[in-house]
């Protein structure tokens, strides 16, 4: 284990300056990243160090992902911010029609390395149009790679490997986790794509999660451990491609699954998930999949209102319990 | 700008091919050959041919759904075209993009691009790569009338001109954004007008004067290499086939279509040109016709000959590692 932690952002600014010291084709594109490092303070001390390769654009969402797309396909990686995760809206035909789908529709002729970084989710009172979870969306897509990390060590590993990767990634980072801090390893440190991470053993249940429920996941397993319950927690860390493997094994061992995202429910990736568990290991089911996510309304901005959508701690242990005994 | 007896050969050569590829592609799309549907740029050859002569092979290039005469004049194989028209397995995208996604990476043929306006981000793109990598290479976007109303326009000249981008924006207006009169949509009467705003030059051209697009195409690739930033080029052209082959082209008459093939054929007006100032002569033309006529049939044989894909390869070439 590492002697020294980081948070989140500081895991990722390090990842970033490892690989703009690595490789000079690496690049950042976003708004308003250069004066104050990025609106999180996620690139602070990059526009120092690397001058000119960490870029401010116009107010073109549009434009900053194809462009980031026009940039790969022509021998750049580029790093595109998406500012918030919610813009992506602004930006789906370049993200949907052109980064995932140019290298297939031209037979393999080219490569689209790019990573677009696009910190989601809620909690932080930014309301309906600042605070959603839409990464089932771009796994739906074939063409594209989706990565979201929870802990700064998966961060660090992941964005690494987004980066070197020769496919275009989504990246998701939780605005929650920014801050949230843990053990680093120093240097070179990757994580490939597509593998998922148990962070907690245990034999009665397994917890299908990923991003900040992964930590909401690991606080209920703490408490339901005093009542001698044992959830194992899987971290998926990537979407797609899916670790199903890992998931396999933990099934196998636990029989029962409830999956914790904080993306909607309806229609979230825990509805892929339960379908193909329910297709592929219906034997070694005990028990339904169950699904915990946000509640179908827009995230609204009141504490009190978001905490209500918004699937807590408390949710994930009535949901185990459910499980468990019905 | 100075163009030799050699390099106006060139230009007539190049548009000619140009229309006899499409009048094939036209005449095999009839015959239920191709698969899908075609878009044909017959009537617009001199802005592709005339833009694409001052381009370098490694200069990039992203067009439109309308894209065959710009690959052809930037130097793609036409077999290889026509491959991938018929959905063949040696095909530039391997069958899998056809006519609306065709791409020749080698020869710095970005692609045709089956969404209106979806070529502006990607050359913003390359230019800022061009830059970064502080290349001298250029980049130009081919787009229609109707892509000049998309939002990826605005954002692509503003982005270009405020970062200076190596990258130049040449619109083929032909009067129909797919059926709609451009006129009817295009607020300020003029694309070139609207480079006003950006701070760049704009500027509207006879695009059907193969010599003239040349001419303006020449100043804003000097321009864009020179590192003074980006231009908007209007060629005014008029295409002769519908928006797809097939199109049953409620929106105009033919006595329209026939009157500007009659008065204002851009192969024609430079044939005769040529044929006035004695660079073309009558021997020269039929022997020009020929070989092109033989290139486009080897062509239609290769992509004929061509295998068909296995059913396995739909699953190849979405990821580098999967």
């Amino acid at each position: 284990m590492p002697d020294r932690e980081l948070t989140c952002t500081q895991a990722m600014c390090e990842a970033l300056e490892e690989e703009m010291q690595r490789d000079d084709t690496v690049f950042i594109i976003g708004e308003d990243l250069v004066a104050h490092g990025g609106i999180f303070g996620q690139f602070t001390g990059l526009p120092e160090k690397f001058p000119g390769r960490i870029i401010d654009t116009p107010i073109s969402e549009t434009c900053l992902v194809g462009g980031g797309v026009g940039a790969a396909l022509t021998g750049m990686r580029p790093v595109v911010d998406m500012h918030f995760a919610d813009f992506v809206t602004t930006a789906m035909d370049e993200i949907v029609n052109q980064m995932a789908k140019i290298r297939y529709m031209l037979g393999g002729q080219v490569r689209i390395p790019m990573v677009l970084w696009a910190p989601d989710g809620g909690g932080l009172s930014a309301a309906a149009q600042h605070s959603q979870s839409l990464e089932s969306w771009f796994v739906h897509v074939p063409g594209l790679k989706v990565v979201v990390p929870s802990e700064p060590a998966d961060v660090k590993g992941l964005l690494k490997a987004a980066i070197r990767d020769d496919d275009p990634v989504v990246f998701f980072q939780h605005k929650r986790l920014f801050a949230q801090s843990g053990p680093v390893p120093d240097g070179e440190y990757i994580i490939p794509i597509g593998r998922a991470d148990v962070k907690r053993p245990g034999r009665d249940i397994t917890v299908l999660t990923y991003s900040r429920m992964t930590y909401h996941s690991l606080e209920a397993a703490e408490r339901l451990a005093a009542d001698g319950i044992e959830a194992e927690v899987v971290d998926l860390r990537t979407l797609k491609p899916l670790d199903f493997d890992t998931i396999t094994r933990s099934v196998q061992k636990t029989h029962k699954v409830l999956i914790a995202h904080e993306a909607w429910r309806t229609g979230g990736f825990g509805a892929e998930l339960a379908a193909r568990i329910g297709e592929e290991l219906f034997d070694e089911l005990d028990a339904p999949v169950t699904r915990i996510g946000a509640q179908d309304v827009p995230i609204p901005f009141s504490p009190v209102l978001e905490n209500t959508v918004l699937p807590q701690v408390e949710d994930i242990v009535n949901g185990i319990r459910k499980v468990l005994y019905g | 700008m100075q163009t030799t007896n050699d390099e106006k050969l060139k230009l007539l050569e190049t548009m000619l091919t140009i229309r006899a590829f499409e009048e094939k592609a036209g005449e095999l799309f009839q015959k239920n050959m191709i698969p899908g549907f075609i878009h044909l740029s017959i009537g617009q050859e001199a802005s592709a041919a005339g833009t694409c002569s001052v381009l370098r092979t490694d200069d990039y290039l992203a067009t439109t759904h309308r894209g065959h005469g710009h690959m052809i004049a930037k130097g793609a194989d036409l077999r290889r075209m026509f491959a991938e028209l018929f959905g063949r397995s040696t095909g530039y995208c391997r069958g899998k993009g056809g006519s609306m996604h065709i791409a020749d990476f080698s020869t710095g043929f970005l692609g045709a691009n089956g969404v209106v306006g979806g070529g502006f981000p990607l050359i913003v793109g390359a230019g800022l790569s061009i830059k970064l990598r502080n290349s001298d290479q250029v980049g130009v976007v081919f787009f229609g009338d109707g892509a000049a109303n998309r939002g990826t326009f605005h954002e692509a000249c503003n982005m270009a001109a405020v970062f200076k981008l190596p990258v130049v924006f040449v619109c083929e207006n032909n009067r129909y954004a797919s059926t709609t009169p451009a006129d009817n949509m295009l607020a300020g009467g003029s694309v070139a007008g609207r480079a006003c705003a950006y701070g760049i030059p704009g500027v509207s051209v006879d695009g059907n004067d193969v010599l003239a697009v040349r001419a303006a195409a020449a100043e804003a690739v000097a321009r864009a290499r020179g590192g003074k930033g980006p231009s908007i080029l209007e060629n005014r052209t008029y295409r002769y086939r519908g928006h797809y082959e097939g199109d049953p082209q409620k929106y105009r008459s033919k006595d329209e279509i026939q009157s500007a093939a009659e008065t204002d054929d851009p192969i024609e007006r430079f044939r005769r040109r040529l044929l006035s100032e004695d660079v073309l002569t009558e021997d020269l033309e039929k022997r020009l016709h020929k070989e092109i006529a033989a290139r486009i049939e080897a062509a239609v044989q290769f992509g004929l000959e061509a295998p068909e894909p296995q059913p396995a390869e739909a699953f190849e070439d979405l990821y580098v590692n999967p």
